[in-house]
C-alpha cells in the first residue's frame, strides 16, 4: 500500500470525478460536496468503465408509485447495464452484500505534508501552498 | 409408478359442473327464473372444451356427462387411489368471466354453496377453494367476506387472467380481503376470452393456446411484482394452478437481470424479485412440462432454488399422466415429501386446523 496524490483539491469541485491512474489501476475519484471517494473504475458484472456512467441520485418509494429522489449526486449506473452503486462505500443496490466495486481510501493532505513524502505523485507538481486529494493503494 | 407418501395434499381437483341445471337449486328466485326462460346454458370455459383430451383421462370419463362429476367416482379414482389426507376442489365454470357482473356473481355465488353441500359435506377430506366473479373486485371481497367464515374453504381463486393485469390497483380489494382471511388466491389457467390470450391476437388453435398459457403466468408475475402488489401485501400469498413448472427458472433469471438494470423505474421492488416470488408465489405440480429424464428434473428442482414453492397436484380428471405418475421422476425425495404435505399446510393454513 502506497498513498498516491491523484489530484489538487481546486481540480476536483464538488460534483465533478476525475479518472486517474495509480500503480497501473484505474480509479475514479469524486467529490460528493466536499467529501472524496475513490473506486475501481471496474463494474464487478462484465468490466465496464464504471465510472464513465451517469451519476444520479438513488430512486426510492414509499409504495407503489409514489417516488422519492434521494441523496442526489451519490450514485453511479455502470454504463453498460445501469447496475447501480453507492459512489460511498462502493456497493451495488442489487445485491449488496455479495456485488460491490473495490474502494480505497483517500485523503485531504496539505501540499507542505505532501512535499514531505513518502507521497508519490507520478503526474503532478506539488506546491506547499495547495491542498491535494490523496489515495491510497 | 411414483411412491406417493399416505397423506398427501391434492392442490387441484376439478368436480365438474354438469350444466347450469346443478347450480338452479343455488340460485335465488330471480336467476333461476332467468335462465330457465333463456334456457342459458354452455358456461363451460372455453379454456377447457368438455370433450378434449385434455380436460378428461380416458379411464377417468364418467359413463355418462361431464368430467369430474361424480364425487363417487372422484372417491375412488383419486381420493382413495392416491391416499389423499386433502384434496383442494377448484371448480372451472364460467361464474368468474360472466361478461356480466351481476350474472358472474349469481353463478359463482351458486357454485359456492353447490360445492359446500354436495362435495365438501360428503366428503371430510375435500376442501374448496371460493369462486369468484374476477370481472367486479368488490363483488369478489362481498364473496370472499360471506364465504370466509366456513374454514373449509381455503383459497380464493380466480382465472389466470381476467380483464386487466393482476398488479393493477382496480384489484387491491380481492388481495386486501385475501390477506385479511389469510387466503391465498389461486390462480388456475384459462381466461375470459375476451382479450387475446397472447401478446399478438388470437391463435387459431387449442395447441397454441394450452401451450402459451405459461406465458400468461409469467405477465401476472410480472405485472404483481413490478406494480407492487407483493410489497404492499407481503402476506399475500398467490399460487398458480396449471401453469406448468419447468418454464420458472429461466423466467427468474431473465427478470433479475433486467431489474437489475432498471431497478430505479420501480423502486418500491426493494429485493430481488426471484427473492420475493420464492417467498409469496406456489405452483401446483401437474403439468409439470420436463421431459422423461430424472436427472433433468433434479436440475430444474434445483435451480428453482426453493423446497418451498411446489404444491403436489393431480389435477384430476385432467389428463396430465397415466396410471399413478403424479409426479414426475427425479424430484428429490425430501422436496417431493415437503411438496405433498409441509408446503400445502404451510400455504393453505386452514388445512392445519380441526373442524
Amino acid at each position: 500500500m502506497g498513498k498516491h496524490v491523484v489530484a489538487a483539491v481546486s481540480e476536483l469541485p464538488p460534483g465533478s470525478r476525475r479518472l486517474a491512474t495509480v500503480r497501473g489501476r484505474p480509479i475514479a475519484v469524486f467529490n460528493l460536496d466536499g467529501e472524496f471517494f475513490a473506486l475501481v473504475n471496474r463494474c464487478p458484472h462484465q468490466g465496464a468503465g464504471l465510472c464513465e456512467g451517469e451519476v444520479t441520485g438513488l430512486v426510492t418509494a414509499d409504495g407503489p408509485g409514489r417516488y422519492r429522489l434521494e441523496r442526489p449526486g451519490e450514485i453511479i449506473r455502470c454504463p453498460w447495464h445501469g447496475w447501480e452503486f453507492d459512489i460511498r462505500t462502493g456497493q451495488s443496490w442489487c445485491d449488496p452484500a455479495r456485488i460491490r466495486t473495490r474502494q480505497y481510501p483517500v485523503e485531504v493532505t496539505p501540499g507542505s505534508t505532501v512535499v514531505k513524502g513518502p507521497y508519490v505523485a507520478e503526474t503532478l507538481s506539488v506546491m506547499v501552498e495547495e491542498d491535494y486529494v490523496v489515495v491510497e493503494v | 409408478m411414483n411412491a406417493l407418501s399416505p397423506g398427501a395434499v391434492d392442490c387441484d381437483i376439478h368436480p365438474g359442473v354438469q350444466g347450469i341445471k346443478t347450480l338452479l337449486p343455488y340460485m335465488d328466485d330471480h336467476w333461476r327464473d332467468h335462465m330457465l326462460r333463456r334456457a342459458a346454458d354452455d358456461f363451460d370455459l372455453a379454456s377447457y372444451p368438455p370433450r378434449s383430451p385434455l380436460v378428461c383421462r380416458e379411464d377417468w370419463r364418467p359413463p355418462q356427462g361431464k368430467a369430474g362429476n361424480s364425487l363417487e367416482l372422484m372417491q375412488r379414482q383419486a381420493l382413495d387411489a392416491f391416499g389423499l389426507r386433502y384434496a383442494i376442489c377448484n371448480p372451472l365454470y364460467g361464474g368468474a368471466v360472466a361478461v356480466s357482473d351481476a350474472m358472474g356473481s349469481a353463478i359463482c355465488r351458486a357454485m359456492n354453496d353447490w360445492i359446500a353441500a354436495e362435495w365438501l359435506a360428503r366428503d371430510h377430506r375435500l376442501r374448496a377453494s371460493i369462486v369468484v366473479p374476477a370481472q367486479a373486485p368488490d363483488l369478489a371481497v362481498e364473496e370472499i367476506e360471506r364465504l370466509a367464515p366456513d374454514r373449509r374453504f381455503v383459497q380464493v381463486l380466480l382465472p389466470a387472467a381476467a380483464e386487466l393485469l393482476y398488479g393493477k390497483r382496480y384489484y387491491w380489494p380481492i388481495w386486501e380481503a385475501a390477506v385479511r382471511h389469510n387466503l391465498p388466491v389461486g390462480l388456475h389457467a384459462g381466461l375470459a376470452y375476451r382479450y387475446a390470450p397472447t401478446s399478438n391476437g388470437w391463435p387459431s388453435h387449442h395447441l397454441h393456446d394450452y401451450v402459451a398459457a405459461s406465458q400468461v403466468f409469467e405477465d401476472q408475475l410480472l405485472s404483481l411484482v413490478t406494480e407492487g402488489t407483493f410489497g404492499r401485501f407481503p402476506t399475500l400469498r398467490i399460487v398458480l394452478i396449471e401453469s406448468g413448472v419447468t418454464w420458472l427458472p429461466g423466467f427468474l433469471w431473465r427478470h433479475l437481470k433486467t431489474w437489475r438494470g432498471v431497478r430505479p423505474e420501480v423502486p418500491w421492488v426493494d429485493r430481488p424479485p426471484p427473492e420475493i416470488i420464492r417467498e409469496q408465489v406456489r405452483l401446483t405440480m401437474q403439468p409439470f412440462d420436463a421431459p422423461p429424464d430424472p436427472e433433468v428434473v433434479a436440475r430444474v428442482v434445483e435451480q428453482i432454488g426453493s423446497d418451498e414453492m411446489l404444491l403436489f397436484a393431480t389435477d384430476y380428471p385432467h389428463w396430465q399422466f397415466e396410471g399413478m405418475a403424479a409426479v414426475p421422476a427425479g424430484i428429490p425425495p425430501a422436496v417431493l415429501r415437503k411438496a405433498m404435505q409441509d408446503n400445502p399446510l404451510a400455504t393453505y393454513p386452514r388445512l392445519q386446523e380441526a373442524l
